[in-house]
């Protein structure tokens, strides 16, 4: 017993440390099930993209010409596709790419309707009118019609996917931020910042931009659900993700709609993913908004 | 309240240039022209440069953009949205064909909706964090969280095996077989009224809770008001006008066609229209049908700014 503690103090600091952020999981799970059962599906989601090369039965790319539309069976489990790859491996490694894209896309979309909300209201005057009028012209276009704009512009891929899916969320983010950030704005500690002769970004970035922290993080967490949404219904389309990318979207068009009756496990599991996906994504947004939002706080 | 409407209404016109300023750009940037795509779709990309710059004189695409654009808002304010790009019929008879499917779906998916968010979404906030609330709560972020594309698949696999039954070609209107007709849109209505639910749900049940935590409720039930009396006088009136903005802004982007959805069931819609508008490079088309989506957007959403002040008495226009 070399170290015993020597005071309660010390006790009782050694036993916040040891069990500190354990007893936090615990505490989120005790109190927010359902955001507990979010975070559970958001991790295994993630452990199968990163591990994906460990995990999948097979190569997703890999043609069985003597397993085409095969059922699901002891060595394909969830069947396969009409080109004999594995439906289970192609759900796997889709994983990648949706989470890819949702990540990618939610965090170019907050983060420019942050940045421009945050200005919006910090300059004022004829600079919020502007933003304010321009953000309503886009306001004005269907989500999904404004994707499709984009990618008809920058071309499909992943990465022409990001920025098509990115584009409507930054007026909607913009919007909320905004709001927030007008408030945040007549606060004494802005004005301190100001008087002390700070320039517009470091105020911008290092005064208004953690106190409206809490609406950009729940905004962020409700797109990363929309944006595998929107993927996989651009992907459907076939203007996002291109074969022979895993991709939960393209696994759901063609084929899978050709041979839906005699072959339904491809359009029934890939379909699950997506739905499981975004459901926990959306599960553990929604307890976040619950516990950052004081309005909402249950006790 | 007279001098606000029409200072909405003009407001409304800025943004409508906005928009066609927009979408007049966003389209020249994409690359290829309705006459590319015309002799992709044929087969013979080889054509001669005379012939396919012959085309564009005829379709006014050699002009230069401004004169375009002036073209193109001069026959707006005639109420002539010019011809397809695509088949050289009138743009405004293309959208007519279509626009009774999408609007009568419309109604029905936000019907459907309505009926089932409000309720929904008051039982699970008057019994926060019990399993009502969670089961309310699951089935509509479940909603939110199913590709209404993919539900629809699974409706129409499912009728396939289990009633040997496939959507049919044709589109039966209201008028002619009503029992048909409904036969075959409750189902896009159903796909796409679970998501736009789901949407109505969570709001309610969210604006209610906030609502629910207010001086006067306690008060009122503290009076030994009726629970009933509470919820309908003074509740709901109170939490109603969020969730009205969010179901009227669907209804408005519902209105302008299911880009997806209407793929899946085979229906032909102002979605389908835009989708073969895109890949057809049909400018006019697709400009139409945008400013007509952001028209709709925009006066759904003034009616609704009106309708406030109407609900909500506190609320003064001037």
């Amino acid at each position: 017993m070399a170290a015993a503690p020597h005071s309660v103090e010390e006790l009782a600091r050694a036993e916040a440390q040891a069990s500190g952020w354990l007893s936090a999981v615990g505490e989120f799970i005790r109190r927010r099930p359902l955001g507990a059962v979010g975070a559970a599906i958001i991790v295994l989601t993630m452990v199968l993209a990163v591990a994906a090369g460990w995990i999948a039965p097979y190569d997703p790319l890999l043609n069985d010409y003597a397993a085409m539309l095969a059922a699901p069976s002891a060595s394909h489990w969830l069947g396969t596709d009409a080109f004999g790859r594995d439906v289970l491996s192609r759900i796997i490694y889709g994983s990648r790419t949706a989470l890819t894209v949702g990540l990618g896309a939610s965090l170019i979309g907050t983060l420019c309707g942050s940045l421009i909300g945050v200005g919006s209201a910090y300059f004022g005057g004829r600079t919020d009118l502007i933003v304010q009028r321009v953000m309503d012209v886009f306001f004005a276009f269907p989500v999904i019609i404004l994707a499709l704009a984009v990618v008809a512009i920058l071309g499909t891929g992943a990465g022409n996917v990001i920025l098509a899916i990115a584009t409507p969320m930054v007026p909607r983010c913009a919007r909320v931020v905004r709001s927030a950030a007008l408030s945040a704005r007549e606060m004494p500690y802005v004005d301190a910042a100001r008087a002390s002769g700070f320039g517009h970004t470091r105020i911008i970035v290092r005064h208004m931009l953690p106190n409206v922290m809490a609406p950009i993080l729940i905004m962020g967490t409700a797109f990363l659900g929309e944006a595998i949404l929107l993927e996989a219904s651009l992907s459907f389309l076939g203007l996002g993700v291109q074969e022979p990318t895993a991709a939960w979207g393209l696994m759901l068009r063609g084929a899978a709609v050709e041979f839906a009756e005699t072959a339904p496990w491809m359009a029934i599991f890939p379909g699950l993913a997506i739905s499981l996906a975004v459901f926990g994504f959306n599960l553990f947004g929604d307890s976040l908004r619950d516990a950052l939002d004081p309005r909402l706080r249950t006790h | 309240m007279g001098r606000y409407v029409l200072k909405r209404l003009l407001a409304m016109i800025p943004t409508l240039i906005g928009v066609a300023v927009l979408i007049f750009i966003l389209l020249r940037v994409i690359p290829g022209d309705v006459v590319e795509a015309r002799y992709l779709a044929q087969g013979s990309q080889f054509q001669s440069q005379d012939l396919m710059d012959q085309e564009r004189a005829k379709l006014g695409l050699d002009k230069p953009l401004w004169q375009q654009f002036t073209t193109w808002m001069t026959g707006l304010l005639r109420l002539d949205f010019g011809l397809s790009m695509w088949t050289g019929s009138p743009i405004t008879e293309e959208i007519k064909l279509r626009f009774l499917l999408s609007l009568q779906l419309a109604i029905m998916a936000s019907t459907i909706a309505t009926c089932l968010a409000i309720p929904l979404g008051i039982i699970a906030a008057m019994k926060q964090d019990t399993w009502v609330d969670y089961a309310v709560r699951v089935f509509s972020i479940t909603g939110l969280a199913t590709p209404s594309f993919w539900l629809g698949s699974l409706m129409i696999l499912s009728m396939l095996i289990v009633f040997k039954w496939v959507p049919p070609m044709v589109f039966t209107p209201l008028w002619v077989n009503p029992w048909e007709n409904l036969a075959q849109l409750i189902w896009p209505a159903l796909a796409v009224g679970y998501r736009y639910c789901a949407v109505g749900t969570r709001m309610m049940r969210s604006t209610m809770l906030e609502v629910l935590r207010e001086d006067y409720i306690r008060t009122a039930r503290a009076k030994g008001l009726w629970v009933k009396l509470i919820l309908t006088r003074h509740a709901l009136k109170n939490a109603i006008l969020p969730v009205l903005t969010v179901i009227s802004t669907e209804f408005a982007f519902l209105l302008g066609g299911l880009v997806v959805t209407e793929q899946v069931f085979n229906l032909n819609g102002l979605g389908m229209l835009f989708v073969e508008g895109i890949s057809h490079r049909d400018y006019t088309m697709i400009q139409a049908l945008v400013l007509l989506v952001a028209t709709f957007f925009l006066t759904i959403n003034f009616v609704v700014d009106i309708a406030y002040g109407w609900i909500d008495p506190r609320i003064r226009y001037r």
